[in-house]
Order: C-alpha cells, then structure tokens, then sequence
C-alpha cells in the first residue's frame, strides 16, 4: 500500500511538469513522512540511541535512515533483530564459553580469552542486513516483521576465524552442515529454537566468515551478539548468529524450523515469483542483492532552487564490492556518476556523494542505482516473493525545490 | 620529551583498554517495558493472553491489515507451528476480534 501511493506520487511527479493542480499534490504527499514509518515510535534500549520500535518482546529496533549517510553504522544505532523470547540480559564471561562439537574429533569449549589468544584475530568490514530489510513495502503486502529500510548496518568486526576454530576442533570425514546456536531460548518448548546452518564445505573454503567479538573497536552490545556473533559476510543476518553459545558440526543435512520451511527463496535467478503466487522450489537464502540508498537529504525536504545540493548515501551488495553508483533526476532515463568515497573492502558499505543543481523550482525525485563488481545492479520494477526477502528494487527520494 | 610524551600515551591508551575490558566482563542489560497494547473490544482478553506468551503482541500490530482469511491464517500457525495452546473456541474469538480490530481499512 505504501509502495504503492510513493510510486504513484513518483509518476505525478514526473508526468506532471506543468500541470499545477497535479504537482501540488504531489508536493503534499512528497513532504509527507515515510507512511510505513509515521506512528512508529522511537524508544532507546540499553547501549543503544534512539531507534524505530518495531517490536519489544523479542526486541526490533530499525536504524533511521540518516545514520546511512556514513560507511560505518555506530553500534549504538546498529539495528536490532530477534526470533525468540526471552533473549539474554545477563552475560558473565567468567562463565560464558562456546562449544564447539558434534562430528569432530576433539569437542572445545573456548573462554572469550582462548578465543582471543588461540586464534589470529581477523578484522573484516561488513554489511549485515536482514533478510526482510524493507519488507513492509512489498506490494502485494507480505506478514512478517514490518521493516522499512533500517533493517541494515556495516561495521568494522574483528574475531577469529570459524575455519580456524573448526580445524582446532578437527572436522571428521563425512561431516554435512555446521549449526550454530546463540542465548536465547523459546518461550515454549514448542516453539523451534532459532539455529542456523551453513554447509561445511562451504566454510572450511570461505577464510571471511568469523565468530567477532569487537564491533567497531567495542565489544558488542548485548543486543548485537555480546560476547560474540557469526560474521557470515555478504550474506543475510539471519546467519549472524548472535549471543553465539554452540557450533555443531552435522553428519546428517539439518533441515530444522529456521532454515527449513522459515528463510527460504525462489529457486530460480531472481528469487522472484509473480506477486501473488507460490513457488514451486526454494532454497535457503543466501548472498545479498545490490542495493544503494539516498540518506540525505531526506526524502520530504526542501532544498534551494539554483545552488547545489549534496547528496549523499551508501551502496553495497553480497560478495563482489560496489563498482559504481549514479543517480538520475529524470525518471531514470539518464543517469551519472556519483563519487565513491574510500574503498573498505567488497563486504562494506560503499560511501557516496554527488552534487546536484536542481534547474526548477517545484518537486523533483531523485533515483539511485548501483553496480557492483560483477556488473549486478537494480531494477526500476521491484521483485516480489512470499516471505518479502532480497528487496532491491531502485530507491529514490522527493525533494522540494524552492 | 617527544618519548616521554608517547609514553605517557600509550599509557593512557592501555589503561583506558584495562577499564573497558574489566567493566565489559560481566553485561547486564534490563529490557524498557512492553509497549504493546491492543485496542479494547471483544475478544481484546484473550486475544492479549493467548498472543503475548512468546512475543509482544506488537507482532499483531505492525502487520498489514487484513481480513479473516489473513488472520485465520495466522492464528493456525500459531497453533500448528508454534504449539500455541489455544484452544479452538479462543481461536475463534480471536479471529473475529483481529478481523475487526486490524481488517481491511475502508
Ligand atoms: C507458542 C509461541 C507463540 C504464541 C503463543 C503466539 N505466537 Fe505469534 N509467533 C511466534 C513465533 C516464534 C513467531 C516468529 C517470530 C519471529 O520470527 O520474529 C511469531 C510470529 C508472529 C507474527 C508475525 C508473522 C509471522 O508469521 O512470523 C504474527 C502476526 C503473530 N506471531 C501473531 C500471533 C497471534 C495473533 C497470536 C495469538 C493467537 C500469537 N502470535 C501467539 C510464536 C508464538
């Protein structure tokens, strides 16, 4: 619904050039704040600033979209997304230990200590994105967690590599998947603890993937994974497993709740069925679409009509880096180069800016579209599956100029 | 006195490191309350306690209004994925009061 009414205020902006009656609308709307958000509230959780309540049992916190303005997500307005309840409030490293078991040859149960000496620390720049981010514009709409587009954030993670505590612990012939487990539990026993899984083969190849214990230079807070979470870079949160606890090795596929039937895509290229429709295969979700975003100004504002804007934002995608990210003021039949601002590895966000000189006055939109390394960009017509995943549809925002 | 200077830093640097590590060994957070409520009407009872056992019944209301079909949907899942203990009458009282209270908006 709200997908809907911002792109039809976008064809009225953009058919609607001269055509007074039309453009004043479109200019109540436009400064309108986001529908999707507006009656959200913003509430302050412990080691966190203000962010946009989602839900409060289990936490869900979104990140307002100014903080995308920047590379580097502060942890304190990092955003906050749990499965179950209750979630753990208390962590005392005197007794907090990871196992590390199942089909290996050597079970381990590592202090915060052995994990920090044992094993180099590895420090990583990288995305981590709900799978749902944006969910809430789906259109047809989809049930699941409402998110806007704060559902999203990039740090710097330092910890050991998994493939070097796996080794330590010495994988056995035959092993399939490696499940990880973090502190919170089910309210019920009924309900399925919330474990992920990666294939091991997979892991033991893939030296990026990490069990991070420093976020930006501080230990996590507790909401983001303290003591440690799963550093999967390039792919969805969902496997960032946080309040990380146990890390089983499988000698059998595991195919429980969370991966099986619950975080599931189209088993196509797109990962996209016709809106409406159920696909006939899936499989687990994996590496993220391209994505970029406009941060500032906000969409809604005012600008001065003649004098250059700065626009600025964030691009990123699931594996190959950011290549180029351009903008158009023209419904997206031009486009131009933006600057990209320091490279930070091909998991992180992407910094850009460009300026842009509105020639009159009235409102204007402005798109973004970013490319990574591999040539993989966005479309101008959203993709649409069940579960609302992979959102990567073209953004833009209104301004007013004048 | 340019060594002196680095000294007294690096000083500085590992002391500041020794506090944060020593006040991080132990986390202890305390969740603010609750902000989910539902809107009164029949059927808002059990509704609120058949749908706060294992989540805030915020999960109700950020999702997309809809109609009784959407809210059976949800209800039964509840149930049959999640062990919901609900027993068949509730169900029914609380579809009846979702469709009203979050149904389509006109
Ligand atoms: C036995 C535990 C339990 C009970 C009781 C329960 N739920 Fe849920 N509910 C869940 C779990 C688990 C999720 C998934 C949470 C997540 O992914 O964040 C969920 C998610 C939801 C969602 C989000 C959509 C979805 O399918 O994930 C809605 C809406 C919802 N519940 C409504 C209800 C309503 C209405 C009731 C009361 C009839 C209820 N729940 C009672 C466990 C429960």
């Amino acid at each position: 619904m709200s997908h809907q009414l911002s792109r039809r205020r976008f064809v009225l902006g953009l058919g609607a050039a001269g055509a007074g009656h039309l453009l004043s609308r479109a200019v109540a709307e436009a400064a309108a704040p986001d529908p999707l958000l507006a009656g959200r509230p913003l509430v302050r959780y412990p080691q966190k600033t203000d962010l946009i309540l989602l839900t409060s049992r289990p936490p869900q916190l979104e990140t307002p979209m100014t903080y995308f303005d920047r590379a580097i997500t502060p942890n304190e307005a990092f955003f906050v997304r749990y499965h179950l309840f209750p979630i753990p409030t208390r962590v005392s490293l005197d007794e907090w230990r990871l196992r590390v078991g199942g089909h290996v040859d050597r079970a381990l149960e590592l202090s915060m200590e052995d994990l920090k000496t044992k094993f180099r620390p590895v420090a990583l720049t990288a995305v981590c994105q709900c799978s749902g981010n944006s969910r809430g514009r789906f259109s047809p709409r989809v049930l699941g967690g409402q998110w806007g587009d704060g559902a999203m954030g990039n740090a710097e993670w330092v910890g050991a590599r998994l493939r070097d505590v796996l080794e330590a612990a010495g994988v056995r012939q035959g092993a399939v998947d490696v499940t990880f487990n973090g502190l919170d539990a089910p309210a019920l026993p009924s309900v399925p603890d919330f474990v992920k899984s990666l294939p091991v083969a997979r892991v033991m190849d893939w030296p990026d993937v990490l069990i991070a214990y420093r976020m930006n230079g501080q230990p996590l807070p507790m909401l983001n994974g303290f003591p440690a979470r799963l550093v999967v870079p390039g792919w969805y949160a969902t496997y960032w497993v946080k309040n990380l606890s146990d890390i089983t090795v499988t000698d059998q596929p595991f195919e429980k709740f969370w991966m099986k039937p619950a975080y599931r895509i189209p088993d196509n290229p797109c990962g996209c069925v016709e809106p409406g429709t159920t696909p006939a295969r899936t499989v687990p979700i994996s590496r993220m679409t391209t994505r970029s975003f406009i941060a500032s100004p906000a969409s809604g504002s005012r600008v001065g009509a003649g004098a250059p804007t700065t626009l600025k934002g964030i691009a990123f995608d699931g594996e190959y880096g950011i290549r180029a990210v351009e903008i158009s003021d023209d419904g997206g039949r031009t486009w131009r180069a933006t600057d990209l601002g320091a490279d930070l590895g091909r998991y992180s966000f992407r910094e850009w800016s460009a300026r842009w000189t509105p020639r009159q006055r009235g409102p204007h939109t402005i798109m973004v579209r970013a490319f990574n390394s591999i040539g993989e960009s966005q479309g101008l017509e959203p993709l649409w599956n069940p579960a609302g995943y992979l959102r990567n549809v073209v953004e833009h925002i209104d301004l007013e100029v004048g | 006195m340019r060594t002196l200077a680095r000294a007294l830093l690096v000083g500085a640097v590992l002391l500041s490191h020794a506090v944060v590590a020593a006040a991080a060994d132990t986390v202890t957070i305390t969740l603010p309350p609750d902000h989910g409520a539902l809107p009164p009407g029949p059927g808002m009872e059990v509704t609120q306690k058949a749908c706060q056992t294992c989540h805030s019944t915020d999960y109700i209301a950020m999702q997309p209004r809809g109609g009784e079909a959407q809210w059976r949907a949800v209800v039964t899942k509840m149930i049959k994925v999640f062990g919901a203990p609900i027993p068949d009458d509730d169900a029914r009282a609380i579809v009846e009061y979702l469709a009203r209270e979050y149904g389509p908006s006109r």
